[in-house]
């Protein structure tokens, strides 16, 4: 794969991610039911930080959970490969609450579809939205996300990468392009 | 992993990676929905060429819990009253299109042999006195969650070892985990040899600072007449709170079951907070769902 450029910085995601906690408590009209699911691997850390954030400016903390989806997952025959089934572990009954789903890229939707799947299997939501650092477009199903870091429209050959401090060792995302494609 | 026939060739890092992934599972049987769709669209056949109530309805549970079809074969209702082949009656499921196959058989091998019949993947739900792998996940996973590690730790098995299909696949899986398997039985009872396990005749010497005990079934429908003498085994067998003061404080009590309460175990020790017994119920269907998970996923459907 060829490096191809610098979507965002550090402090662009923190800002980014800071922008999000706003908007999300915004549309919440504040703090008042809302759990924050962050979606294996990248999304949990964001969901931790979004949560950070809101109780910097509301003073309010927000639970967060956390949702592997793999048993969820329509594509399992395409990976070829055994996939890792990792925990899931939410710190309440979902039912009636505001939870915003977080995950670092939005593509085709599908992991969306599975997270909303294993959600409401989890327990009934009044609302479900979705939060996520980078939409790259090139969706497959009629999903949109809610709250966006930022919007970068890709080619299919393109790879966005999101570099999160508590898993990679740095802030950072990145578009890549693979070669030969 | 293409089929679960034994541990022959497995290693630590492959069985600890299928018990992380049935304490994932063990979390979808804690919600309110007990299901996913992990398995949609594959169907899984239990073949029980030999009776069974739990392990039958611990696998097809795990397959439903998973969204898998299930359909289930028993001997005693089927074609092969009429003379029909083992191998017959698994061609037949395989042209019905099933994914994999459970079988349970009262000879050693008929899962091994039922691997060159058909295309599916083939588990291993109990041959003869050979082995039970998924009831050995089952006490591993059950004992790790009691005990935190099995490194180092002493595990008594106890009773009928001889026939024992469940000594012999914890004996294997066991050392893998780090632990020390003790067998202890009457000398008629015991084996000349059991890989992964040392045997002693000695109900004290295997009970000794135990971390903890399985106790077996005396199988009397395996055994010659006169092998034992239920009294005299009683007397110097029985697991009972008096002999267990010699294991660990507090060391877990395993019974794969089916119990013969007040045989093999003092009554009051089967419903004390020490017995493990229907937690090892509860864990065997989400290991089982973690072994069908691992066999079936990624794999091209047959």
């Amino acid at each position: 794969m060829r490096f191809k450029a610098e979507l965002l910085n550090a402090e662009e995601m923190r800002r980014a991610l800071y922008r999000i906690a706003h908007e999300v408590v915004e549309a919440n009209k504040g703090t008042e039911g809302l759990v924050l699911v962050g979606i294996h691997t990248r999304g949990i850390p964001l969901a931790g930080r979004i949560a950070r954030y809101i109780r910097e400016f509301e003073g309010r903390e927000v639970p967060v959970g956390i949702l592997d989806i793999t048993l969820y997952r329509d594509d399992l025959s395409e990976i070829g490969l055994r996939p890792q089934v990792r925990e899931t572990r939410i710190p309440l009954d979902l039912t009636g609450k505001a939870v915003v789903l977080v995950d670092d890229v939005l593509y085709t939707g599908r992991t969306a579809r599975a997270a909303l799947d294993a959600l409401m299997d989890l327990g009934r939501p009044k609302r479900i939205y979705l939060a996520v650092l980078v939409d790259r477009g090139h969706r497959e199903l009629p999903i949109r996300a809610d709250f966006v870091g930022k919007n970068v429209p890709t080619a299919r050959n393109e790879v966005v990468k999101v570099k999160v401090q508590e898993v990679d060792g740095e802030d950072r995302v990145e578009l890549w392009e693979r070669e030969g494609a | 992993m293409r089929h679960l026939l034994d541990f022959g060739g497995w290693t630590r890092q492959e069985v600890e990676s299928l018990l992380d992934t049935a304490k994932v599972m063990a979390e979808v049987l804690q919600r309110p929905v007990k299901k996913v769709p992990a398995l949609q669209g594959f169907t899984v056949a239990t073949v029980f060429f030999e009776p069974s109530t739990r392990t039958r309805l611990s696998f097809e549970l795990a397959a439903r819990r998973m969204s898998a079809d299930v359909v289930s074969f028993t001997a005693q209702t089927s074609s092969l009253q009429k003379g029909e082949s083992y191998k017959d009656t698994l061609l037949t499921l395989e042209a019905m299109g099933v994914d994999a196959y459970v079988i349970r058989a009262d000879a050693a091998g008929v899962p091994h042999q039922a691997t060159r019949w058909v295309k599916g993947v083939v588990v291993n739900g109990g041959d003869g006195r050979r082995a039970h792998p998924t009831q050995a996940l089952l006490d591993a996973y059950t004992l790790l969650e009691a005990l935190g590690s099995l490194e180092g730790k002493k595990i008594a098995i106890v009773g009928d070892i001889l026939h024992s299909r469940v000594a012999r696949s914890n004996a294997e899986l066991l050392p893998l985990l780090g632990a020390e398997v003790w067998c202890a039985g009457p000398p008629s009872l015991l084996p000349q040899a059991l890989p992964g396990a040392r045997l002693t005749p000695s109900l004290e010497e295997a009970l000794a600072e135990a971390d903890a005990v399985m106790v077996l079934r005396l199988q009397r429908e395996r055994m010659e007449a006169g092998l034992v003498n239920l009294q005299d085994y009683i007397a110097h067998y029985q697991v009972t709170e008096a002999r267990l003061r010699r294991a660990k404080p507090q060391a877990p009590l395993l019974h794969p079951g089916p119990m013969n309460r007040d045989v093999e175990l003092e009554g009051t020790l089967a419903d004390s907070e020490r017995s493990l017994v229907a937690r090892q119920v509860q864990n065997g269907v989400a290991v089982r769902m973690a072994v069908l998970y691992h066999l079936l996923v990624g794999k091209e459907r047959a």
